[in-house]
């Protein structure tokens, strides 16, 4: 039987994250070069928003992306005030910057999408003030972490932060059927069929898988540079120093 | 999809600065985080070595 638990030491932790991260970020850049072929030359031209539909599929994958690693971050910090074990905390802190990215991406390519199907870049609606919650909740959990010097108080607390603010994300995802929004409900659902061309659902789906693995990949490699910020005084880092850059 | 043309394809139609403009910015961010890591990386790895020639640890030692 695997022994999951040495799994969870920084030391075990550090050499897999760096044999797996590039197998992440290779499976990324196939996703997204076939996501873009689909998006640009195989999805046809949208009957209403004629080209302008585009932004689709950076905006549904970057926005759930966002929301999934706010709460990917908010389990690990449970994990880790429950367990008390450092890593976890630190892969709550290696996610934390890659959501906050894509919290402010998916606003950006919704205002960019807003101006020319609503006529507006911004409105205080409640699916796109919630996700600006969001990133504020993603900016908390960063500038909490680097205002407490001590690394483990800082983590217990960013770790509260995290718990509590998961609160928002389902709000933002049902703030389109709770309220009458500007913003349109889901065209995709598990319980019915995509309300799009089949094309432009698969596009945006491997989109999505694309920022998925590319999450992944970039949380693994922060996660070590943090390992190698935080472990420092551990013998077993200092044979470490000489490593490639 | 079929495009006229290269310049039909950068078009999009009259929407340009909405479509590429998010691409573009999308693009941008994950360049940053990139460069913005292997820095970060670089300089862990910088200060492990200086903590070493601090200590006096000649470097390629096991201290384990």
């Amino acid at each position: 039987m695997t022994n999951w638990l040495r799994l969870s030491s920084p030391q075990t932790f550090y050499p897999l994250a760096g044999q797996m991260a590039p197998w992440f970020a290779g499976l990324a850049a196939v996703l997204a070069a076939a996501g873009l072929h689909i998006a640009f030359f195989v999805a046809p031209t949208d009957a209403q928003q004629g080209e302008s539909y585009r932004i689709i599929f950076v905006h549904v994958p970057v926005s759930w992306m966002s929301m999934f690693l706010y709460v990917v971050m908010a389990g690990w910090a449970a994990i880790g005030l429950a367990f008390n074990t450092r890593l976890s905390h630190m892969m709550a802190a290696a996610l934390a910057p890659t959501g906050a990215m894509f919290a402010f991406l998916s606003l950006w390519t919704g205002a960019l999408w807003g101006k020319p199907t609503w006529g507006t870049y911004w409105v205080w609606d409640a699916r796109l003030t919630s996700e600006l919650v969001l990133l504020f909740l993603y900016l908390g959990f960063l500038a909490l972490h680097a205002a407490i010097d001590d690394p483990r108080r800082a983590d217990k607390a960013c770790a509260v932060l995290a718990l509590v603010g998961v609160v928002n994300v389902p709000i933002i995802y049902f703030s389109v059927q709770w309220w009458n929004t500007l913003h349109q409900g889901a065209s995709v659902s598990v319980t019915r069929a995509p309300s799009m061309a089949a094309a432009m659902f698969a596009g945006m789906l491997v989109m999505v898988f694309a920022f998925w693995m590319y999450s992944i990949a970039v949380a693994l490699v922060r996660l070590r540079a943090i390992i190698l910020e935080r472990e420092r005084h551990a013998g077993w880092v200092h044979e470490l120093r000489g490593a490639p850059a | 999809m079929s495009w006229g043309g290269a310049a039909e394809f950068f078009a999009m139609g009259g929407y340009a600065p909405y479509v590429w403009g998010s691409y573009a910015v999308v693009a941008l961010c994950i360049v940053v985080e990139v460069l913005g890591l292997r820095a970060r990386r670089r300089a862990a790895l910088a200060r492990l070595r200086a903590l070493a020639g601090s200590q006096g640890r000649p470097a390629g030692e096991a201290t384990a």
